[in-house]
Parts: structure tokens; C-alpha cells; sequence
């Protein structure tokens, strides 16, 4: 039985933003041209569109649904992953990467590795990225369509294909571009339709000062310190003194270097966003706007789940209004210590239809919506331009006209929807595909900052070297993940498969070592090889390498609008953040 | 629409803030008597208030793209296009 009724009111503004969706895809149309038009938006936008929608294509259902459960789980900690594991990544990428992503005028990120290194580097990276993208857009259509289904009783099969169809409509109509100026107006749909969640919530448990006295409570309950799910670092001295279970140094290094930087400096999907722009400064100065909303969004996402954890008009079972999990025969499921295990998934959307009265919740859940379909959007337009140009056209067609790879750009796109929806129906399938395929794409990704690295900043680096160092520090992630367990876990997709050298204390903290682990080998191995193998003279790495490529200059007409001033900016904010709520 | 065949991504944006936001006032004043429909925001009117507030935002979106200025709007299309093929 759904959990709430939808009115007709709710509908409506539903309605209404599907409307301006649609809309701004048509009006994009006739915009359409050329390949470079639909795939990378012709180098045309001014950096605030590209800064939102450059946070906007992370901030899908992972994003929102996945933030809320972790504040559940972890408290205010979680804004490790936004304080840490975010904005010192993206003033990285804005002040240091940008000027070759941009500069070297690659199409893609897999481009860029193809001018620096060579083509099986490029390959390895495309092939990888392609497959990612169909599988998170998959994940992200399946976990919509069974949240709709469990909260308003929709029909799982109309979900996914209704907002597939959307997508898709608008994505075709005007491509890249169509998709940015949707991720910007989901941004503020997001902005405006949480925004009030945690108003109304925080009302509801006596502000900041009664949801840190009740968190005490279910602190204490837990066997942690009462500051525990209110304070962000005072417990991070030993991994048994804070809800995420890991240690201030595997935090930082796992979490804050390597995993961010590998996904913020690296992944096409958001960097594509700034490659958008329509100048060097512009694309420079994308990431550094986005990273200002960003240092927020933890207010706006994680709060909600800590505030469900204390709310007291849940149904008895579960905590605050979390349900647990339930078994086939409606039976709650426990653990091995026989307690009930909770569905932390659903913290954020039983707020939702908790606190909302009919109108709102309209306007909640179609923010809701808007960022599953800003991820699906992300992931498809990043897919549909390194298929293109990065594997149709280098590999199966090279040497069309740009009519034909235009019409390529919007056949892909058609496909990368379609192979999207069968990834969600392999999901409601086969959950542990899934999960596998999830662990395969971390080993893969997890290297990959230390090749980019190398390769910008060291110019003796060679297209052999980041090959090996890529495979290996794909092979030690696997090996690393093969032969440790966290604490609780039974060997199998959770690690121990190869036998078990070491427990960790959580799930994550095996995450983040693992992800050192791969770094480190990708770095040495790197280095090793490129040392015995031959480097490309310096007259074919000008404008890709830091050593051989001019400082960019900044066309600005005020100070303030320097990406170095915004640098310090948003990392003073962010540590004033950080002791804020040490 | 500003400029030649531009769109001002600010126009979009205002105009969906201000219908939604009107949607919410009005509702939140046909409802403003009943008690029982709000008791689960906290006795706060949150229809009529947050649509207010969209309004506001909405109106100050709209402004700033009929005021102008480059911001938002994109220019057509060069004629060659394409980099590099």
C-alpha cells in the first residue's frame, strides 16, 4: 500500500515542470547544427550556467536520496564528502586541470588522454566511461522507480518509461546545451523544494539545539559519544569513536584525495560541464561557482536524515521515521544481532510526505524527480559524446562528414536510453550484477587521478607508463578488495573473496584504503615505466603539460572575478565550515 | 527572448517559479483556515509562505532577464561550428 495519496494539486505542479523541461528542449531545436553544437555545446555558456550544472549532473538520486540516508547513518560527518571529498577537488580542477581540459581543445576527458598519451589509454578510459555511465543512468532510473512505486503506489514500468521519455525528448531536441539549462533549473527546484523540508523539520524538533539534544540520545544508544551525529571531526581520532567507523588519516587520504580527486578532476560527466564554456576563464571559474552551493548542500540534503532519525510520529516500527527493511512476508529484517535493519534510503522521502501538506508535497516531489532526471540527463549526454567521437569515430568510422557524426550524437543518445532502461530491468533482476558491476567500475576509476596527475604536471610521463599504471592500479584495487573484509561483512561482493589479510572497522574505510591502495600502485608504476620507455619530444605536448604550456591570463573586468580569488574564497568558507562544526 | 535567437535561461526559470509560486499562494489562502492540514508542517501555512517566497525569486529572475545584459543569453551558432573535424 502506497504510503501517501498524491491530489490533483500535486499533479499539477508536477505538470507544470515537465512543461518548462520539455520547453526549454524545443526552443533549443533549431540551435542543433553541427556535431560540436549537440555534443559539447559549441564552447557557448556563460560560467553561472555552467557552475550549476556542472554541481546539477551530480545531483542525481545518489546525490539526494543517498546523502539523506547518510545522514542517518552518520550524522553531520557525511558533510565529509562535500568539506573533504568535494571542494578541494573542484578548486583543483578549476585552477590547475582546466587550462589543459580546455586549453588542448580535447572534445572529451578520454580526448585529452589520447593528445597526452595515446590511443589504448584513451580506449581504456572511453570504453570504461561509456559502460559507467549506462549502468549509473540504469541504477538511477531503477531505485526511482521503486521509490515512486513504494511511496505513491505508481506503476514501476510508467515510472521509468515516463521519465525516460522525457529525457530523452529534451536531450534529442537540443542536446548538451538543452541538457545544462535543465540541470540549472533542477538546481533551483532542488534548492526550493528542500529548502522548506528542513525549515518544517527543524521547527519540528526544537531547532538546531533540540535535534543536537536528541542525537546525543541516539548516540549514546549506539555506544558512541553524545556529539557523535552533531560534530564533524571531534570523534575522528579512532574509527571506534564516530559513526562512519574510519580513521581521521584514511579519511583524508581515501576519501578527501584520492577518490575526490578522481572523480571531480577526472570524470567526464561533470567536467564536460565546464568544457562547455564559452571562454578559458569561464570554464576556469565553473567549478569554483559550483563549489560555493556545493559547501551548502549538506544543510539542504543531510539534515533531513538526521532529523528522521528523531522525528516521533513514525509507525512504531523502525526509528524516528525510518522504516526498517522488511522480508517478502512483511516481516522487519533483523541482523545478526537480531536488530531490525533499517531502510535509510527512505529517510529523505518520508520527510517528504511527513511534513508536506498537499501543495508542497507537489513541489517535494518534484524536486525529487528533477534530480533523478538531472543524473539520467548527466550521464546520458556525457555517454553519447565519448561513444561519438571517442570510440565511433576513432575506432568504427573515422573521417565522416560532421552531418553524419551529428546524426551519430542523436542515434547514441536514443541508444544510451534505451541500454539504460534494460540496465534498470537487469537491476530489478539481479541485484547482485549490479553490486558487482558497481565494485568493477570503482577498481577502474579509482587510479585514474594519478594518470591524470602525471600526466599534466610531469612531462617525462609516457603513453606505456599511464597503460601500466592504469591496469595495475586497477589489478591492486581488485587485490586489495579481494583479501580484506569490514567488519560484519561475509566474503563474496563485500571483499575476502582471494582469502583475508586484514578487517577493517566499516565499509568505507575499506572503500577509501582500497582507493589508496590502487592510487599509489598507479603512481609508481607509472613512474617506473615511463623512466625506461621513450617520451614524446616537447614540441608535441605545448598547451597539454604544465612545464611547456603559458600561464592562462584571466579576461575579466573585476577582481573578484579571478578563479584565484575565488579559490581562497570557497576554501576559507569551507574551513570556516569545518570549524564551525568541528 | 533578448537577443537574436538567444535564449535567456532566466526567462524559463522566472516564469516556472512565478506560476508554481502563484499556484501555492492561492492554494495556501483557500486553505489558511484549516488547522488540521497543517498541523505536520508545525501550524505554518507553508503553501502560502513558500509561495510567496517563489514569487519573489521568480520576479527577481524575470527582472533581471527583461533588464538585460549579456548573462544568460547565448549567441546564435557560429556558421563553421565543428573543432577540429
Amino acid at each position: 500500500m502506497p504510503v501517501t495519496q498524491v491530489t490533483f494539486l500535486d499533479y499539477t505542479v508536477m505538470a507544470i515542470y515537465f512543461a518548462a523541461v520539455l520547453g526549454i528542449g524545443w526552443a533549443l531545436r533549431r540551435r542543433m547544427r553541427t556535431s560540436t553544437d549537440f555534443l559539447v555545446s559549441g564552447r557557448s555558456l556563460p560560467p553561472w550556467v555552467t557552475g550549476l550544472a556542472f554541481l546539477s549532473a551530480n545531483l542525481g538520486a545518489q546525490e539526494v536520496i543517498g546523502m539523506g540516508a547518510s545522514g542517518a547513518k552518520y550524522g553531520i560527518a557525511t558533510s565529509h564528502f562535500y568539506w573533504i571529498g568535494a571542494i578541494p577537488a573542484m578548486v583543483f580542477v578549476g585552477i590547475f586541470m582546466m587550462p589543459f581540459y580546455y586549453g588542448s581543445r580535447a572534445r572529451s576527458v578520454p580526448e585529452y588522454l589520447k593528445l597526452r598519451f595515446d590511443e589504448k589509454t584513451r580506449t581504456l578510459n572511453a570504453l570504461s566511461f561509456a559502460a559507467m555511465t549506462i549502468f549509473s543512468s540504469g541504477i538511477s532510473m531503477y531505485a526511482m522507480g521503486k521509490l515512486l512505486n513504494l511511496l505513491l503506489g505508481w506503476d514501476f514500468d510508467t515510472s521509468v518509461l515516463i521519465s525516460a521519455g522525457i529525457v530523452l525528448a529534451y536531450v534529442l531536441a537540443g542536446g548538451l546545451t538543452s541538457a545544462i539549462y535543465n540541470e540549472v533549473l533542477q538546481f533551483f527546484m532542488i534548492v526550493f523544494g528542500f529548502a522548506p523540508l528542513v525549515w518544517i523539520g527543524l521547527r519540528s524538533v526544537g531547532g538546531w539545539g533540540g535535534l543536537t539534544a536528541k542525537l546525543a540520545e541516539v548516540a549514546v544508544d549506539k555506544g558512541l559519544p553524545a556529539g557523535a551525529y552533531t560534530h564533524a571531526w571531534q570523534g575522528m581520532g579512532s574509527a571506534a569513536t564516530n559513526p562512519i567507523g574510519v580513521e581521521w588519516f584514511g579519511l583524508v587520504m581515501g576519501l578527501g584525495f584520492v577518490l575526490s580527486f578522481g572523480y571531480w578532476c577526472t570524470d567526464f560527466l561533470v567536467v564536460q560541464r565546464a568544457m562547455a564554456a564559452d571562454s578559458m576563464t569561464a570554464a576556469r571559474r565553473t567549478p569554483l561557482i559550483a563549489a560555493v552551493p556545493k559547501m551548502l548542500f549538506p544543510f539542504l540534503v543531510i539534515l533531513p536524515g538526521m532529523i528522521a532519525l528523531v522525528l516521533t510520529e513514525g509507525s512504531g516500527l523502525g526509528q524516528g521515521i525510518i522504516p526498517p527493511k522488511f522480508a517478502a512476508d512483511g516481516a522487519p529484517l533483523l541482523d545478526a544481532a537480531g536488530r531490525m535493519i533499517m531502510d535509510y534510503d527512505l529517510a529523505t522521502p518520508m520527510m517528504l510526505v511527513k511534513l508536506f501538506p498537499s501543495g508542497m508535497l507537489g513541489l517535494g516531489l518534484t524536486a525529487l524527480i528533477a534530480s533523478f532526471m538531472s543524473g539520467m540527463a548527466g550521464n546520458v549526454t556525457a555517454f553519447n559524446t565519448v561513444w561519438t567521437y571517442d570510440i565511433y569515430q576513432t575506432h568504427v568510422r573515422p573521417g565522416a562528414s560532421d552531418d553524419h557524426y551529428l546524426w551519430m550524437g542523436r542515434a547514441a543518445t536514443v541508444g544510451g536510453i534505451a541500454l539504460s532502461v534494460a540496465a534498470a530491468y537487469v537491476a530489478t533482476a539481479f541485484n547482485n550484477i549490479m553490486d558487482l558491476l558497481q565494485l568493477i567500475f570503482a577498481f577502474v576509476n579509482a587510479p585514474l587521478f594519478a594518470t591524470f596527475a602525471l600526466g599534466m604536471f610531469w612531462r617525462r610521463s609516457t603513453g606505456h607508463g599511464a597503460f601500466a599504471g592504469l591496469v595495475s592500479g586497477i589489478g591492486a584495487a581488485a587485490l586489495h578488495h579481494g583479501f580484506t573484509l569490514a567488519t560484519g561483512s561475509v566474503p563474496g561482493v563485500k571483499g575476502g573473496f582471494f582469502g583475508l589479510l586484514h578487517t577493517y572497522p566499516s565499509e568505507l574505510a575499506q572503500t577509501f584504503w582500497t582507493a589508496i591502495y590502487a592510487f599509489t600502485t598507479c603512481f609508481v608504476v607509472t613512474i617506473a615505466l615511463s623512466l625506461v620507455t621513450r617520451p614524446r619530444p616537447d614540441s608535441e605536448l605545448r598547451g597539454l603539460v604544465y612545464s611547456l604550456t603559458p600561464r592562462p591570463t584571466d579576461e575579466v573586468s573585476h577582481w573578484y572575478e579571478r578563479p584565484a580569488v575565488l579559490a581562497i574564497i570557497v576554501l576559507a568558507l569551507t574551513a570556516l565550515l569545518n570549524v564551525i562544526f568541528f | 527572448m533578448s537577443e537574436s535567437g538567444g535564449l535567456d535561461l532566466r526567462y524559463p526559470i522566472g516564469g516556472l517559479f512565478l506560476i508554481i509560486g502563484a499556484i501555492l499562494t492561492v492554494y495556501g489562502i483557500m486553505t489558511a483556515g484549516n488547522t488540521e492540514m497543517y498541523v505536520r508542517a508545525t501550524a505554518v501555512n507553508i503553501n502560502l509562505w513558500w509561495g510567496m517566497i517563489m514569487i519573489v525569486f521568480g520576479g527577481v529572475m524575470w527582472t533581471l532577464a527583461v533588464r538585460g545584459g549579456r548573462g544568460a543569453t547565448i549567441p546564435r551558432p557560429s556558421s563553421g561550428g565543428g573543432d577540429g573535424d
